[in-house]
């Protein structure tokens, strides 16, 4: 997180504070609460790729295994959304669990694969089970009111529920990061044997932070079935895990506002270019070469590492040095 | 006799010919896949594109010059290989100073690239591609197509003579060393870049010559190459990354165990290939034939 002076961060929160209370009357909720939902997901896949170097590719399974549930409870168990949600993210939080166990103790490409293959997994049982609605997916999950008192059935309220829940989501990112936790998944990160011989125990810390990652793209997946109120098979693919890398990554890892800004440009360029399908899918592809080859670190990166220039410039070393005291 | 375990012989041979075919491309996709990995330490996202990108051009090579399938499997894998040449001068050799990671991100972009494309100009519907080797062998009650007895023999040959190469003679000793201590080898005088440029082109190549060899069998399409990388890259990791023999039995082999699944229990066929894989890594995390990483 840019290390901005006091004064800077409480303009900058009050300006996007006044931008998110005002922005459904300029653009339509759904399409912001479907840029939170994706940077959400976006987020949580930052926190394990950036802050624990963990690349997984199944984030999918955690972000359309909670929707599912969510929309399942929801629809036939007659929750209310906030239980929904609930239910929703703990089941990301078991699987991510589960899978962690299995991956954590395997470095880089394996682990990778791993959550590869059990994404593949969740994506052939969802196939498979009578809960899912198989190729259907679960369809008018019904806007319930939240805790039973908020009525939820327009877009503008639902906007508002979705601002607080991805709010309280990027904070809660915020908090693991800028925490003594947080600190010691860099240290691991960065040289997990050092980390270990200092005596902290990696696996588990990894563990934890994969389980966090889990819980959030599964919050994220929940909140979007409720505000969506359909679930499909496609929120479970390899693609859906690849949109959200590609969201990062062009974003910028390593940083908090890059997920937002991925968002904003990945979900708006597939709305605008609805109409030509394919032209998405290439464009995507090229944009995903294009920062790979180019602008590793993401706008949000770049920006950041041009402010940092523009401070070091300022500060530089005078070229005379001063002369001694004799 | 008629059955064996309970299912019709003929059904038996059936799918055990289904599970080979399917273990053939396993085995050639995940040699592509391993050889490319075991040099360049890149995972090669883009393989099922370019083993989708070879299909089409064998389907292209009939299509617009009347060139026909026996050619077409010399002609592909040049082509694709020379696109794989290429990609690795232009882009992938500018992301070996940073992070592997990258590397791997920038075959997922170009797959991704290669998808969008073929599926604007073609269409997300096959083109049919007619076989070239019509007819077959009865074997009792069972219908043996002669085209598939092919694939399964040519790959198998493909499959051992590339090992051959790799393992028993010069060229092949050169990439090993490379493999294991490039700085050092190039001090020798091996041009180890262009190295790495034809170790690329050889494993696209081969993906591009399974893709050529797929499209009398499954329809050429610009999706074939999805269901199929993931698979793959089961298979590599159960088998061992890096390990070209490893590739080979674990391809055939799971291609045998996933057909051979959805006689006895066809429910979990899909998910065979994935639950061994997790098995594998939980008992034997670097895979079947693999070594520690350095």
């Amino acid at each position: 997180m840019k290390n901005f002076s006091p004064q800077v961060t409480w303009v900058l929160l009050a300006l996007a504070l006044a931008v998110l209370l005002a922005a459904p009357f300029v653009l339509y909720p759904r399409f912001l609460i479907e840029i939170m939902c994706f940077a959400l997901l976006a987020a949580a896949l930052n926190l394990l790729v950036s802050y624990a170097g963990l690349l997984s590719f199944g984030h999918a399974m955690f972000f359309g295994a909670a929707g599912y549930v969510t929309a399942h409870a929801v629809k036939v168990w007659g929750l209310e959304p906030a239980l929904g949600i609930v239910s929703g993210v703990l089941v990301a939080a078991v699987i991510g669990w589960v899978t962690g166990l299995l991956a954590i103790r395997r470095q880089g490409i394996y682990f990778s694969m791993i959550t590869l293959a059990f994404a593949q997994l969740i994506y052939f049982l969802a196939l498979r089970m009578d809960f899912t609605g198989g190729e259907d997916g679960l369809q008018n999950v019904p806007r319930r009111a939240l805790l039973g008192v908020v009525d939820l059935s327009g877009n503008l309220a639902m906007y508002y529920m979705v601002t607080l829940i991805t709010a309280f989501g990027f904070f809660a990112i915020y908090r693991v990061v800028n925490s003594p936790f947080g600190q010691i998944l860099k240290a691991i990160r960065d040289n997990e044997p050092r980390a270990i011989s200092l005596g902290y125990r990696a696996n588990r810390y990894k563990l934890l932070v994969f389980v966090i990652s889990a819980s959030l793209a599964g919050l994220a997946g929940s909140t979007k079935a409720v505000a969506f109120q359909v679930v499909t098979l496609a929120d479970l693919t390899w693609v859906t895990s690849g949109e959200a890398l590609l969201i990062c990554i062009l974003g910028g890892l390593q940083t908090l506002l890059g997920p937002v800004v991925g968002a904003i440009l990945i979900v708006s360029m597939s709305h605008y270019l609805a109409t030509l399908a394919e032209w998405v899918l290439m464009i995507q592809g090229l944009v995903f070469v294009v920062v790979v080859m180019l602008f590793r670190k993401g706008i949000v990166g770049e920006y950041y590492a041009w402010l940092d220039r523009r401070a070091a410039r300022r500060e530089a070393v005078p070229l005379t040095p001063p002369v001694p005291e004799q | 006799m008629n059955e064996i375990f309970g299912i019709p012989l003929s059904a038996f041979i059936g799918q055990l010919m289904i599970g080979l075919i399917n273990g053939s491309f396993y085995a050639l996709m995940s040699l592509g896949l391993s050889i490319i990995f075991g040099l360049l330490h890149v995972v090669n996202f883009a393989h099922g594109a370019q083993y989708m990108l070879g299909a089409f051009v064998a389907w292209g090579l009939l299509e617009f010059m009347g060139i026909g399938y026996w050619p077409a499997l010399l002609i592909t894998p040049l082509v694709v290989g020379a696109f794989g040449l290429v990609m690795e001068r232009l882009l992938l050799r500018r992301l070996y100073s940073v992070d592997h990671v990258y590397a791997l991100l920038l075959t997922f972009g170009v797959a991704m690239l290669m998808e969008g494309a073929f599926r604007w100009k073609f269409g997300a519907t096959g083109q049919p591609y007619p076989n070239p080797l019509k007819g077959g062998f009865e074997l009792g009650m069972t219908f043996i197509p002669a085209y598939r007895i092919w694939v399964i023999a040519a790959s198998l040959l493909l499959c051992l003579s590339t090992w051959f190469v790799i393992e028993r003679t010069k060229l092949g000793a050169y990439l090993r060393a490379a493999n294991e201590n490039a700085p050092l080898v190039r001090t020798f005088g091996i041009n180890v870049p262009r190295m790495l440029m034809l170790t690329y082109g050889l494993g696209v190549g081969l993906a591009g010559l399974s893709g050529a060899m797929a499209a009398p069998i499954y329809q050429v399409n610009p999706l074939m190459g999805n269901s199929l990388i993931v698979v793959v890259f089961a298979v590599v990791v159960i088998g061992g990354m890096g390990s070209i023999l490893g590739s080979i039995i674990t391809g055939f082999g799971l291609g045998v165990l996933e057909g051979l699944t959805k006689l006895f229990y066809p429910d979990a066929a899909g998910i065979v290939i994935f639950v061994a894989m997790i098995a594998t890594l939980a008992i034997r995390p670097h895979g079947l034939f693999g070594q520690e990483p350095k």
